[in-house]
């Protein structure tokens, strides 16, 4: 028996987004962290340092993110460690935005003109001064886009996690997609939602930009 | 004792000797003009003279301060030693009052208030009193440069270091900023300048060194040198700058 698609599934796939939402904050959050772990041996003055994170941006990079998500939460069970997807997803998504957001900010940083550097030493200014004072602020804004336009992108990915069983808004989709036979408004109205939260985190960058330029 | 003494400084980038032994030595108070073709050395020279870059042999005294001492503390020798650059180096996401507060709130750890009123003066003092709270990117590069050397002034260094500060700008707004050097000039203040201002540099300076493939050429009172060249070196400096 299949039955029509209804409001009672729209609220359905509302409070699956929820996960999403959750699952990405998760992996911003998570990923932030371990980004900015990154991002400083990326740049750090010391060479084993920067070839530990390289190695690990081109392996996330390099890898797609599906694959990532199959090693925790088909791999880890190998090794006798159990993960709900749950676990599994929050996992692979952290470390792979760690990897991107570690690019971008280091090549945020690394933007910043040497010149700004020196002339904070030039006022007697030490480095730890230079770097928070000087160069991060100017860093910051210049990540603000990018940073977003990653979020957005990672938003999306937790579709993905569908795959392992994580019910998100794109399973819940897949679930009521095979009660009702109506695809295309189960899938529509997916989509709609997650327009609206990557929407939402675009006007938050538009207002972060203007407010980090209003107080030039 | 020397404000600043330079002693058989050698300075090498990769296989390239920039400093092939430079000696010198400069008294409080006195204004020095440091002149030579681009790639001579000069601005090598003075950014050595605060530590921006490592010297592989030779000594530097500052103030006191051994530069080139391994635990040199640099920070401090930097309040001493304020530097300007060609470039002005404004902080851009800072207002012309918070580029002269930062160091002096961070560094000099004075209160907000104080720091303000040190910057009211000093930004006055360069002409821009009306511009204290504009942003780095509504002035022009005069402006900019001016503020640059409040900034440096703010900190009450014993010497000031300019490295070709005309030199970005365009020929109309080199005369605000020479006037205000005349100012902090008259002042007393001591001063190591690399300029190709050769007027501003036979009329303010004490003493002219001429740097040549890495050394110092030749090194006298400032209008004598430059009007009566001794090298042959010099003299054909001059007449390239001049005509």
């Amino acid at each position: 028996m299949t039955r029509a698609f209804s409001g009672a599934d729209v609220i359905y796939l509302i409070e699956a987004a929820r996960w999403t939402v959750a699952l990405a904050l998760v992996a911003i959050v998570g990923g932030g962290v371990l980004g900015l772990v990154v991002a400083v041996f990326r740049v750090a003055a010391f060479r084993p340092l920067n070839w530990l994170a390289s190695g690990y941006v081109n392996l996330i990079q390099g890898t797609p993110l599906l694959g990532q998500l199959f090693i925790f939460f088909f791999g880890l069970p190998l090794f006798k460690i159990q993960v709900d997807p749950w676990v599994a997803a929050s996992m692979a998504l952290s470390l792979y935005s760690a990897a991107f957001l570690g690019e971008i900010w280091r090549g945020s940083l690394q933007s910043v003109s040497r010149r700004q550097w020196e002339a904070a030493a030039a006022l007697g200014m030490p480095y730890g001064q230079q770097l928070l004072y000087v160069v991060l602020p100017q860093a910051i804004r210049i990540s603000v886009a990018p940073t977003v336009g990653f979020l957005m992108q990672l938003v999306k990915d937790t579709s993905l996690t569908a795959l392992i069983g994580f019910i998100e808004l794109t399973r819940a989709s897949q679930i009521i997609t095979a009660a009702t036979f109506a695809p295309l408004p189960v899938y529509g109205t997916a989509a709609v939602i997650y327009f609206v939260i990557c929407f939402s985190l675009g006007r938050l960058s538009a207002r972060l930009e203007r407010r980090s330029h209003a107080a030039r | 004792m020397p404000l600043v003494e330079l002693r058989n400084v050698h300075k090498r980038f990769g296989a390239l000797e920039v400093l092939k032994g430079v000696s010198l030595s400069l008294e409080k108070g006195e204004i020095i003009a440091i002149i030579g073709r681009s790639g001579s050395g000069k601005s090598t020279m003075l950014r050595c003279v605060n530590g921006l870059e490592n010297v592989q042999s030779g000594t530097i005294i500052v103030d006191g301060i051994e530069v080139t001492a391994p635990n040199a503390n640099l920070n401090l020798l930097r309040q001493r030693a304020g530097m300007v650059f060609q470039s002005y180096n404004l902080f851009p996401h800072l207002s012309v009052e918070r580029n002269v507060t930062l160091a002096l709130r961070k560094v000099k750890k004075m209160s907000d208030a104080d720091a303000r009123e040190v910057a009211r003066a000093m930004v006055e003092k360069v002409g821009l009193a009306d511009k204290l709270h504009a942003s780095p990117d509504e002035l022009s590069g005069g402006q900019q440069q001016r503020v640059a050397i409040a900034r440096s002034l703010a900190m009450q260094p014993t010497l000031m270091l300019l490295d070709e500060i005309t030199s970005a700008l365009d020929p109309e707004l080199v005369g605000e900023v020479l006037r205000v050097l005349e100012g902090v000039a008259a002042e007393g203040m001591t001063m190591m300048l690399v300029t190709h201002e050769m007027n501003f540099a036979k009329n303010v300076a004490d003493r002219v060194i001429f740097m040549h493939e890495g050394q110092i050429h030749e090194d006298g009172p400032a209008r004598e040198t430059l009007l009566e060249p001794r090298t042959a070196e010099l003299r054909n400096f001059l007449s390239a700058v001049l005509h």
